[in-house]
């Protein structure tokens, strides 16, 4: 794929409305290649950078008040959907958004839409990946289940042969058979050559694949750290992920006063 | 038994008419969720156009010019007054193409003389004859000439890239937007199709009649026709042109028998009669789907 190419937002700040703050100031960066998690509560502006990265803040009246997105050097803040995507960046929503009344060749059809010429090889390397697309591939999305139809957002998205994915909670509502599933596919793109930025609320499956991991809260980054370490370490795990014994979330705020206490204990 | 296949053909005819501005309500409807009010001015530009075109270019050369050229005209339309406006509300737009179609009439309309203004058609008021009934070779013409344009549509729509985009961004638009598909050609392609089949549907229009200043009075029809078939259907227009054309028709035909003592005839009342009756039955249309609505 030629020399290697970061993906990166530097000191993002997104508002909504013109009122609503949802980035302040947020840097983060996707190597070529790489697989890197994106963790945070809900609210914490996850979906805005996957967002400022794929130009669809547009349309959710969102604009970059300030800092950049870019692709390698270039800055690409000011591209459309369409352009991005030709660039080989693809977002795969949120909650997976199928065309249900599309069949399921259609949709990857439709993900098609900026390689035309590829379709072929791309529809083979989407079968290759998801045998059981190619099963229902004349059935209507719509009667997929959960599972298949995050399965068919994310082949959709790979129709164009991606350098870079981006994938907005993929294990949302999916039991853990299937979100296993999932992970394994998601690692398999990545070792196919597409860099991965994946979002998700469940951290410890995030973090088993990822190279790198971001914590977000209320439009900050608040961690940056190799997933490993995130994952091993027993602190983050409980205050920053919410993975505690207790499995209550709890804020950054709430963990300086904690780390305090913890040191004034010991 | 001959009156009444005579009143029935007439209305295919009619309805046929109907179905081709009926695709390009829906059409627009699909991609923008607005109804489009601008219609009636681009069949009736459509017609005038093609009316100039004739004596130059014969006619049929000049259904093909007049059809592109009105297409054009509709995406300029769209690029300069609608698409500023996307992201306003719906009700908003759809005020905007009532304006659209008063100025688009006003300057066709200055184009229509004192001397009787004719697409030319080679049909006329000639009929043939099949079994023992008088058809109207118009009337033929413009049921084949939709049948084959919805036939066009439909693999355009199945089979092309961009007619499949078009779909997908009719279904999801956030969602079509993140393959990719750009929202915004979407949009100037859906007024340009609709430019297009108002035109060709005004040619039919006017065949065998001069137009005059309240020929676009014709496509207010196509109201009651979206209604009826649903406003999201393109299957839907095709039945519930034909439905219409056929039941005005038919009313219009008995219109004496069924009330003597009225002298209006009743058979430009019968689509919104219609409508009302199939809204009261199916709340969506014939095939319109419940989720029209969306935030
Ligand atoms: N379309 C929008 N309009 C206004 N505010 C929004 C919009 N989308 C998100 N927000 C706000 O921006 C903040 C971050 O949201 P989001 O990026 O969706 O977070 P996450 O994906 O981490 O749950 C939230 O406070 C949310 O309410
Ligand atoms: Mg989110």
């Amino acid at each position: 794929m030629g020399i290697p190419v970061v993906l990166s937002v530097k000191n993002l700040e997104v508002v909504y409305d013109d009122v609503v703050l949802a980035a302040r100031g947020v840097s983060l960066e996707v190597p070529d290649g790489k697989i890197v998690a994106l963790l945070g509560a809900n609210g914490s502006g996850k979906t805005t950078v996957l967002r400022a990265l794929s130009g669809m803040l547009d349309i959710h009246e969102g604009s970059i008040r300030k800092g950049a997105v870019y692709l390698g050097d270039e800055d690409v803040s000011a591209l459309s959907p369409t352009a991005l995507a030709k660039r080989g960046v693809r977002h795969v929503l949120e909650g997976r958004r199928v065309f249900k009344e599309l069949s399921v060749e259609e949709n990857l059809r439709v993900g098609a839409h900026v390689a035309r010429k590829d379709l072929k090889t791309n529809l083979a390397r989407v079968y290759d990946l998801f045998p059981r697309l190619q099963e229902r591939r004349s059935g209507q999305a719509g009667y997929l289940s959960g599972g298949e139809q995050q399965m068919l957002a994310i082949g959709r998205s790979m129709m164009s042969d991606p350098r870079f994915l981006l994938l907005d909670e993929p294990s949302l509502g999916l039991a853990p058979l299937v979100v296993a599933q999932i992970r394994d596919i998601i690692v398999e793109i990545n070792a196919q050559g597409t860099g991965v930025l994946l979002v998700e609320q469940n951290a410890t499956m995030a973090l088993q694949i990822a190279h790198h991991g971001y914590v977000a809260e209320t439009g900050r980054i608040v961690m940056d750290r190799p997933a490993a370490q995130l994952l091993a370490d027993d602190d983050i795990r409980e205050f920053y992920l919410g993975l505690g014994a207790e499995g209550d979330r709890t804020s950054y705020r709430d963990l300086k006063h904690y780390r305090r206490r913890k040191r004034w204990a010991s | 038994m001959t009156g009444f296949l005579t009143a029935f053909s007439g209305g295919l005819g009619q309805g046929a008419i109907y179905v081709l501005l009926a695709l390009g309500f829906v059409i627009i409807y699909k991609s923008m969720k607005v109804v489009s009010f601008a219609q009636p001015a681009f069949m009736m530009a459509g017609a005038i156009l093609v009316s100039y075109l004739t004596p130059r270019f014969g006619f049929w050369l000049a259904v093909v010019l007049g059809t592109l050229g009105i297409a054009l005209v509709a995406l300029a339309v769209e690029r300069v007054a609608i698409r500023p406006m996307v992201g306003k509300a719906v009700f908003v737009i759809a005020i905007i193409t009532i304006g659209v179609d008063i100025v688009v009439r006003v300057v066709a309309g200055a184009f229509v003389g004192t001397d009787p203004l004719l697409v030319g058609d080679p049909w006329g008021l000639d009929t043939v004859l099949i079994g023992d009934v008088q058809v109207q070779q118009r009337h033929i013409a413009a049921l084949i000439a939709m049948v084959v344009v919805v036939v066009a549509l439909m693999l355009f729509f199945r089979l092309s890239s961009t007619g499949l985009a078009m779909r997908a961004a009719a279904l999801d638009q956030e969602a079509a937007m993140a393959q990719g598909v750009s929202v915004g050609a979407v949009f100037a392609l859906s007024w340009a199709l609709a430019g297009g089949l108002a035109a060709l549907a005004g040619v039919f229009a006017a065949a065998g009649n001069p137009i005059d200043q309240t020929f676009w009075v014709v496509a207010l029809a196509a109201l009651p026709v979206i209604i009826v078939g649903g406003l999201d259907s393109l299957g839907g227009a095709v039945v519930a042109g034909l439905l219409v054309g056929v039941v005005e028709a038919l009313v219009r035909a008995y219109h004496s028998d069924l009330f003597p003592n009225l002298s209006t005839n009743t058979g430009t009342l019968a689509p919104y009669v219609l409508m009302m009756v199939v809204l009261l039955v199916r709340p969506h249309g014939l095939f319109g789907t419940k989720e029209v609505e969306r935030v």
